[in-house]
């Protein structure tokens, strides 16, 4: 018998995999808070696999938060992208994983992030680029935080996105409660003024936020917030 | 005569009509030159609005799907004000663009220092790999736009300015030309500093060198003047002063050498007024050039 038999790993794993990288069961709210959206986007909704990193159909995801990518190097494990024998090394000189993510050094990783503000900017000009070449397949997906959002950069992205119409762009919102100026009305309502479909969900719910990352929004791009524990809970 | 701007949506627009990987991204800046180009090819003309990050995360997102991105606003808006974006979501992300820059250091004086981008290139010098293009005539922007744009997925800046020397020179996107030889110093004028440095160094002996590309920089071509014309340099750039001593330096690293850099100083003036009043005010007219390569070669360089 060979050892290359793909080990399956599931949901239940991910804290297993995250105590590889932290030398530790229990994980701090900056690298769990991402956790459960990240594995519904990765288990149920993308369109990517490591064998498809190559095709230009395969769906986008950016991690534009790229703080406390723990989570993220997780299920890109459990998904296949990395293996388990990458993340005791995590931060370290002669590993590909670094506190934040590069992605020319991680399998999987659309997009090198750590400063805050540049993956919704990114993520619209590759809606454009995959709409310019007739590729309607693909949907791009951005994560980013809620103390992120206070980045201009994003308003600059939000505010384009919904008047352009970018249907295949959808954001996802961690509200964990972190951004020192709460924004009046709430974040979706940020979104919902500038032309976005939105939702507000529970950030820990798999349920849904699968209901809310796979609900139709025609003509529109998509956020969805996932409200999960404040940060300094 | 026409400017090197007046080139840039002509050129683009063929280019989009030729190469389905071309895409422009400009901010309001220079989009009526596209109009047409928008007309017919509308998911690769996009004009984000008056949004410079996002100008650069756009193009950046455009490349990373396969497309050639063609970025356009003036200097101060496309490399001061969204520098991290271009060291970031281009450089960090591994992916190319061609940024095409208008106003260069002082284009509209009357317009003041918002819109002055004396040190855009020494900015960009902080970053690897950037291929930087400094036409001096209309034609010679024609062909290094189109160099840029084909230079597969590099990092191109392409800085079109309202000043301009007489003729264009054939100019191939990557070599310094000799336009005169000497034996008593090296003068190289950058792009539109031409016409100045040749009025500046007439009946001196001294080679002159024409630079279009300046990064990376000719250091083969420095060092072969430098063979005839010994180790002592002026470099007369139309940007900050100095941008390109330490190339310089580097290129005659084991030789001895001295080093001139001339061009736009850094104190703002705080003036309005003309293009030629600046050029004065900065000591790049050619009268004021003559005056500081000679106190700098001696005595040595009258032929």
């Amino acid at each position: 018998m060979t050892l290359t038999a793909k080990q399956s790993y599931t949901y239940a794993d991910l804290s297993r995999l995250m105590g590889l990288m932290t030398g530790d069961e229990k994980h701090g709210p900056a690298a769990t808070s991402t956790m459960d959206a990240l594995w519904v986007l990765y288990d149920r909704v993308l369109r990517v696999t490591p064998e498809r990193m190559g095709d230009p159909r395969r769906d986008r995801f950016l991690l534009s938060k790229g703080h406390g990518p723990m989570a993220y190097y997780a299920v890109l494990t459990a998904k296949g992208f990395l293996p388990a024998e990458w993340l005791p090394g995590f931060g370290s000189y002669d590993s590909p994983l670094g506190h934040h993510p590069d992605r020319v050094l991680v399998p999987g990783a659309e997009i090198g992030s750590g400063s805050l503000g540049h993956g919704l900017p990114i993520a619209v000009g590759t809606a454009l680029g995959l709409r310019a070449q007739g590729l309607d397949e693909p949907r791009v997906w951005v994560l980013i935080g809620d103390a992120e959002l206070d980045e201009g950069s994003n308003h600059e992205a939000i505010a384009f996105a919904g008047p352009a119409g970018l249907e295949r762009l959808h954001t996802v919102v961690i509200d964990n409660s972190s951004a020192s100026h709460a924004r009046p009305g709430g974040i979706a309502a940020r979104f919902e003024a500038a032309g976005w479909s939105a939702a507000t969900v529970d950030g820990r719910d798999h349920e849904a936020l699968y209901a809310a990352f796979t609900a139709p929004h025609p003509g529109r791009p998509r956020v969805v917030v996932a409200q999960v524990e404040p940060k300094d809970a | 005569m026409d400017t090197m701007r007046d080139r840039f949506a002509p050129v683009v627009s063929q280019l989009l009509d030729e190469d389905p990987r071309v895409a422009v991204v400009l901010a309001e800046i220079g989009k009526d030159g596209f109009a047409e180009a928008q007309r017919k090819h509308p998911d690769r003309v996009i004009n984000v609005g008056i949004r410079e990050q996002l100008l650069i995360g756009t193009g950046a997102g455009l490349a990373l799907t396969g497309l050639r991105p063609v970025v356009h606003t003036f200097a101060s808006f496309l490399v001061e004000r969204p520098f991290e974006q271009v060291k970031l979501d281009l450089g960090h992300q591994d992916a190319g663009a061609v940024l095409v820059s208008a106003a260069a250091s002082f284009d509209w004086p009357a317009g003041g220092f918002t819109h002055m981008a004396p040190g855009d290139v020494a900015l960009l010098d902080t970053l690897d790999g950037w291929t930087v293009h400094v036409p001096g005539h209309p034609d010679e922007a024609d062909t290094l736009l189109r160099h840029a744009v084909a230079a597969g997925d590099d990092k191109v800046y392409v800085r079109l300015s309202m000043q301009s020397n007489a003729q264009g020179l054939a100019v191939d996107g990557a070599h310094f030309l000799t336009v005169r030889e000497g034996r008593a110093g090296v003068v190289a004028a950058v792009g539109p500093m031409l016409d100045a440095v040749l009025a500046a160094t007439e009946g001196l002996d001294v080679t002159v060198l024409y630079a279009t590309t300046v990064r990376p920089f000719d250091t083969a071509s420095l060092r072969r003047a430098s063979e005839t014309a010994g180790a002592d340099v002026v470099l007369v750039e139309p940007y900050l002063a100095g941008t390109s001593t330490a190339a310089a330096g580097d290129a005659l690293a084991d030789v001895p050498h001295r080093v001139l850099g001339l061009g736009v100083g850094r104190r703002e003036l705080r003036r309005y007024g003309d293009i030629d009043e600046h050029v004065a005010a900065h000591g790049l007219d050619a009268g004021s050039l003559r005056k500081r390569i000679d106190g700098f070669l001696g005595e040595r360089v009258q032929a």
